[in-house]
């Protein structure tokens, strides 16, 4: 099987500081790649480069064996890579519907979008609506309430279900679970898999290894700006990723990638 | 701990029984305050309306049917028509949570450079209003430029740019006014906006409703802003951009080019308020309207818009400037010293930002 997503030789630098050396990374379609590191590996600079949000100094990517050149986040999103960043990316004080559509409105038919560009609030409510009972997010009541009004959990859910409903190819989550209560992490790894099941491979950064190890078909891991290698999470303990990540143990030849 | 099952962690388990798969929810008796609290959230107009409505009832009574006449309500009108024009500009500039000082500024030296085109370089006066429009844009696409890719913050962009223009404005005009006379005879489209029509005066012409083209224009550019804030995608991404731009940049708005356009289109409309404003005091002069920009910040935070962004509407900006022309006819009226008013504005000011701050508490 080909991968969906890969990057070969990425390099970063900031400054003097090197975040990401002559760094790889493959995406296998319908799959949950967890990447993991410490503070500092280069992470979110990999992550980043691949949503669009840097620049990469060297390296290329490629997105269905094209390769490909994002000048920015709104040119990953219009490729089909799907962020969901920490911070969310929402609006608090717009409502879920305006959030979940920000940047790609959709207008009235006819003159009254072609001229007077006026939005169809209507068919965005509608949509919105179905995108969140897709992924079962009943609780929710008013598509119109402001974001600020939601739970965390909520808030992340909004954010899970804009990415699916738009993500065609690819969906980036980083650290969903990481502001949570343990009901909705739950709820958000339960959305995560359900995902999945629909055929869109996820890349999932997070520091919560039993997360990790619950819901990935296979782990990165990160370590001094490069992948240090590939783990099975059935194979290896959560131990052996920290020790790992962390330098305290060497993998196997084998395993490093 | 070699292998891990998947499916929930074992701690978990303890969580299944409490409550299925349900998320927390908090459903609680909202109390009449909190439900006061969430209306006004929802609908921020409402609280400078019935501010406004209060304030028209307080002066009737004390004032009597004077106050209450068409003529002097349409007054009203016609004395925050500077105002409320600045107004839909800067409202329009705080939303994205910015401030515009130089608002005033750019409103009178356009006004003079549409003079000086007409009596100096003899351009037709309609080219001369074009010209003072397109100073007025380039002015604001200087700031949006300084704002959004140089990164200042907008209080000192347009705190300096207020000076300069400001200074501009002297130095260019040598000081000197333009007669009302003078542009009568030469070019009255410069005067347009002042002509007035009157709605059920009486036989011999007096009272009844009278309304300056500049108070339609005023009411035409707040209902069109109103609009285009509610109803397009450019009016939505200027609550996104004043909400959290950081958010919006990764959603997917162009913020910079945003906040571009945003001040483009603030200085464009206070060259149109430089229009009006030869309308409505006849006379070209420099020194007129100077605190056009704290007028226009003070309708706006009456009005109840969030200094901080992202929050009020441009309906709320209207009745803003509405309280205050009511409260300098009405002590105006009532007959006391004019420092009352600037007195009670004060106090408003201040009340309207606890307001504020008190609705965005509101977050169920």
């Amino acid at each position: 099987m080909e991968p969906i997503l890969t990057g070969r030789n990425l390099v970063k630098r900031y400054g003097r500081v090197t975040a990401l050396d002559n760094c790889d990374f493959d995406l296998y379609p319908g799959e949950i790649l967890a990447v993991i590191g410490d503070n500092g590996a280069g992470k979110s600079s990999l992550i980043k480069a691949i949503s669009g949000a840097v620049q990469l100094d060297e390296g290329e990517i490629t997105l269905e064996g094209r390769k490909v050149r994002f000048a920015s986040p709104i040119a990953a999103r219009a490729a089909g890579i799907e962020t969901v960043y920490q911070t969310l990316a929402m609006s608090p004080g717009l409502s879920i519907a305006d959030n979940m559509f920000m940047g790609r409105e959709i207008r009235k038919p006819g003159i009254l979008g072609s001229v007077f560009r006026k939005l169809d609030h209507a068919e965005m409510q509608r949509i919105a609506r179905q995108k969140l009972s897709e992924l079962g997010l009943m609780t929710i009541q008013n598509i119109n309430q402001a974001v600020e009004t939601l739970s965390g959990g909520q808030r992340q859910g909004v954010a899970v279900a804009r990415a699916a409903a738009f993500g065609s190819k690819v969906i980036i989550l980083d650290e969903p679970t990481a502001a949570l209560g343990v009901k909705e992490s739950r709820r958000v790894l339960e959305l995560i898999l359900d995902v999945r099941s629909r055929g869109i491979p996820i890349i999932l950064i997070s520091h919560n290894m039993p997360h990790v190890f619950e819901v990935a078909d296979r782990i990165h891991v990160h370590r001094l700006g490069r992948r240090l290698c590939l783990i099975n999470p059935k194979e290896h303990s959560m131990s052996d990723a920290v020790a790992y990540m962390t330098g305290a143990k060497v993998p196997d030849q084998a395993l490093a990638a | 701990m070699s292998t891990i099952s998947p499916g929930p962690q074992g701690f978990e388990a303890a969580i299944k029984p409490a409550g299925a798969d349900q998320v927390a929810e908090f459903v609680h008796r909202k109390s009449a305050l909190e439900r006061m609290q969430h209306i006004l959230h929802e609908t921020p107009w409402l609280a400078p309306l019935m501010v406004l409505i209060a304030s028209l009832i307080g002066f009737g009574i004390a004032v009597g049917a004077r106050f209450f006449s068409a003529y002097a309500l349409t007054l009203i009108l016609q004395q925050v028509t500077i105002t409320g024009i600045v107004g839909v500009a800067q409202s329009l500039v705080i939303l994205t949570a910015g401030i515009d000082l130089s608002v005033g500024a750019i409103m009178v030296l356009a006004s003079v450079l549409m003079g000086q085109c007409t009596f100096v370089y003899g351009l037709p006066a309609p080219i001369s209003i074009l010209c003072g429009f397109a100073f007025g844009a380039a002015v604001g696409y200087l700031n949006g430029t300084l704002v959004a890719r140089m990164k200042l913050p907008p209080f000192i962009v347009t705190l300096g740019m207020w000076q300069i223009v400001l200074a501009a404005n002297y130095l260019y005009s040598n000081n000197q006014t333009i007669g009302a006379t003078q542009i009568e005879l030469k070019a009255p489209l410069l005067q347009y906006l002042g002509n007035t029509f009157v709605i059920g005066a009486n036989a011999a012409g007096n009272g009844g409703a009278t309304f300056t083209y500049g108070v339609i224009l005023m009411l035409a550019l707040v209902l069109l802003f109103a609009y285009v804030l509610r109803h397009t995608a450019w009016g939505r991404h200027v609550y996104a951009v004043g909400d959290d731009p950081d958010a919006a940049a990764l959603a997917g708005v162009q913020v910079k080019r945003m906040l571009i356009s945003v001040y483009t289109l603030s200085g464009l409309i206070c060259a149109v308020a430089g229009w009006a404003l030869i309308g409505r005091i006849g006379a070209i002069s420099p020194n007129s309207g100077q605190f056009e920009n704290i007028n226009s910040i003070t309708a706006v935070v009456i009005g109840g818009i969030s200094l901080f962004g992202g929050r009020g509407s441009i309906l709320g900006m209207i009745f803003g400037a509405m309280i205050v022309g009511v409260f300098t006819l009405g002590l105006n009226m009532y007959g006391t010293d004019p420092q009352w008013t600037y007195l009670l504005i004060g106090a408003l000011i201040i009340v309207a930002v606890a307001v504020d701050q008190w609705i965005r508490k509101a977050a169920v």
